[in-house]
């Protein structure tokens, strides 16, 4: 026992346990379980059928009753174990539930009932997805519209940013022109007014240009971010200038220069904006939120955000669609984590 | 740099269908180019960001200002009233500054208030979890890449989801309250209580954003040259030594990019407060930017000029914020790659 001890604790290095060794154990296994712990909590609740979710103690895993097709009934019916007074237990089907007694019945002979004791009974249950949680929403609530609304806003506004912001990178890091200096200032001063402080002009101003209640007014305020025009121009300081002398040299048009060749030497740069416009626009839910009055409109946040704020929460469509809105991130998550992570470390940006 | 292999096939997809777009957009810049030289071009470059950057960031920037001193329930300024600094009167109005109840505008100063809390306790907390988190993950360790995954992976979820995960683990049936009831614990109502709402939009809040400054720090850390590290083994300095000697002050320049990054997001708080507690219960967890919402968009009776001049003040605490953090070492440290 002491041998297989040694074993599991032995180092590389023949060096011992320190104690901050033992501390940032506990600390990174803590912190799997409350960071991930809500994830998967969130992953089994929402294939759990909305009886399952009103449970407490709720099971770990979606459990449900099992439903037995029996002759002469139009629905399926639960199985139930019943004990019998003599101890032996026989599993039978409920027909319907008088007050505390159960009307129940042999699968095989659907015509001899029995009353039972409530407490006489446990619900055959096993292990089953609520699939539909997650296909309902699209075909009976408006979440298909949200997902079509959101990824929409997601592409254009991440296509506009792309475009405007590499071009004003563009002109700010390779021409010599007056006013340069206060272009840039003027940009890095809204750097420190967030949209959140003038959501009342903002408001008076989307208003004036018809872009209320529509996904263009949702769009058209976030495109031109300081941040990446910031991030591309300090990029593309960094490709010589020779390259651009000989193309002028060949009579390439200051265009052809911008997109044949600053551009996808920027690229890296530009992969790093473009993976963060998605986070961006994809999580955004203040200004959607003012901008967007019809529920056809709303994004998924704003969508969510509804459904959550309901009288009666359906949580068995909230926790799914909850799961959905995440995919995206989560794909972006799982085959760019090495873009955004560089992305923040160098830039500080988020 | 390391993103090269991916560039290629990225540049491939989202250049192909571009190209016919960028052929014509090139006969007008041609023309330009011709006709007004090389400053017409770089004009011609910068205006389209500009353009939507004037409209819809400097211009509401300085309509914000002009809101703030007229009043009336109209939408558009031009048939406002002119009222002088009566909205910042009105929300000034107090009796005694440390009571909200006294004040003529109670939710602002219970707003501010909370904001004010919640800046100094998340921030001091975000902080020191960050360090904790990055200090522990800059260790040799075997996959180093999932660990840092775990704490990082809730910075990409949206507000929104992080709410809802944590509103549905916190409800009266939801899983705490099973986890209390299996040790004996009565259930508790988290999110009406006023004390434990504020202290789960705290948690839930760098529960958030905890993976983002860690890797802040963690760049930080790893800036830090090894060699510091093996002198000090050789002499023999204790762990303790090593660090408020050697890694504390050369952290230094990151710590303070953090906590001032930190500072300007959580007094913006907003979103994950407003889907959990819709800012209850009561005002106990309202938050400024849900005041300027509510009191500016929300509501029935809207008073954008209010809203307008409670937002000037919030704008001065964040440029305040921003002025510092520019100014400090890590904005000197991008200048001078430049």
């Amino acid at each position: 026992m002491t041998g297989v001890l040694a074993f599991i604790t032995r180092r590389r290095g023949g060096a011992g346990w320190h104690f901050t060794d033992v501390l940032a154990w506990i600390w990174l296994l803590t912190g799997l379980v409350l960071m991930f712990g809500p994830v998967v909590w969130l992953g089994l609740s929402s294939f759990k059928t909305r009886a399952a979710l009103s449970e407490f103690p709720p099971t770990l895993l979606p459990y449900q009753t099992r439903m037995v097709e029996v002759a002469g009934f139009d629905e399926p019916l639960p199985l139930y174990r019943v004990r019998a007074e003599d101890g032996t237990e026989r599993l039978m089907v409920q027909i319907r539930r008088i007050g505390s007694m159960a009307q129940m019945a042999d699968p095989e002979t659907p015509g001899e009932t029995v009353r039972v004791p409530l407490q006489a009974r446990d619900p055959v249950r096993e292990l089953q997805l609520a699939t539909e949680n997650y296909t309902e929403p699209f075909e009976r609530l408006d979440f298909l519209r949200f997902f079509y609304n959101s990824v929409f806003v997601t592409v254009v506004a991440t296509a506009i940013t792309l475009l405007v912001n590499s071009m004003a990178a563009f002109a700010l890091s390779k021409y010599e022109f007056k006013g340069r200096t206060a272009v840039l200032a003027l940009i890095l001063a809204t750097l420190m007014v967030p949209l959140s402080v003038i959501i009342v002009p903002l408001f008076s101003v989307i208003n004036g240009l018809n872009l209320f209640n529509s996904l263009w007014g949702v769009i058209l305020p976030t495109v031109a971010t300081p941040t990446g025009v910031f991030l591309l121009r300090q990029y593309m300081l960094t490709i010589p200038d020779e390259l651009l002398e000989a193309a002028r040299m060949d009579h390439a048009s200051e265009w052809k220069i911008y997109w044949r060749i600053v551009l996808p030497l920027a690229m890296p740069a530009v992969a790093v904006l473009a993976i963060f416009s998605v986070m961006w626009r994809w999580n955004d839910f203040l200004w959607p939120l003012i901008v967007l009055s019809d529920r056809e409109l709303y994004t998924i946040q704003v969508g969510l955000n509804s459904f959550q704020g309901e009288l009666n929460v359906q949580w068995h469509y909230v926790l799914a669609m909850t799961v959905v809105s995440m995919l995206p991130v989560v794909a972006i998550f799982a085959f760019l984590q090495r873009f955004i992570t560089t992305g923040i470390a160098s830039t500080g940006i988020k | 740099m390391p993103h090269r292999e991916a560039s290629s096939s990225l540049s491939g997809i989202l250049l192909a269908p571009l190209r016919g777009a960028m052929a014509i957009v090139d006969i007008p810049m041609r023309w330009v180019q011709r006709r007004l030289g090389t400053g017409g071009v770089a004009a011609a470059f910068l205006a389209p960001n500009m353009l939507i950057f004037g409209v819809f960031v400097l211009f509401p920037m300085f309509l914000n200002v002009l809101y703030s001193f007229t009043g009336g329930g109209a939408l558009y300024l031009d048939s406002r009233v002119f009222v002088g600094t009566e909205q910042y009167e009105t929300l000034f109005e107090c009796r005694d500054y440390l009571d909200p109840a006294s004040c003529r505008e109670d939710r602002f100063w219970r707003a501010a208030r909370n904001t004010a809390f919640f800046v100094v306790v998340q921030v001091a907390l975000l902080v020191a979890a960050s360090l904790v988190t990055a200090l522990v993950l800059n260790r040799k360790m075997r996959a180093r890449a999932f660990w840092r995954a775990v704490f990082f992976f809730p910075v990409l979820l949206s507000p929104v989801v992080v709410a809802l995960i944590w509103k549905w683990i916190l409800q009266r049936n939801g899983l705490l309250n099973a986890m209390l009831s299996e040790a004996g614990i009565e259930p508790v109502l988290w999110l009406v209580d006023r004390n434990w709402a504020m202290f789960w939009a705290i948690f839930v809040a760098i529960w958030a954003h905890l993976g983002f400054y860690t890797l802040i720090l963690l760049a930080g850390l790893q800036a830090i040259p090894a060699v510091l590290y093996e002198a000090a083994q050789m002499d023999g300095t204790p762990r303790w030594r090593v660090f408020t000697r050697i890694t504390l002050p050369l952290l230094w320049p990151s710590l303070i990019v953090v906590i001032l990054l930190a500072l300007i997001r959580a007094v913006q708080v907003f979103d994950e407060v407003f889907v959990l507690t819709g800012g209850g219960p009561g005002s106990a967890t309202l938050f400024l930017v849900q005041y300027i919402y509510e009191t500016g968009l929300a509501q029935q009776a809207r008073n954008l000029g209010l809203a307008a001049a409670a937002s000037i003040l919030m704008a001065a605490v964040l440029i305040v914020l921003t002025l510092v953090q520019l100014s400090s070492s890590g904005w000197r440290e991008r200048k001078e790659k430049r």
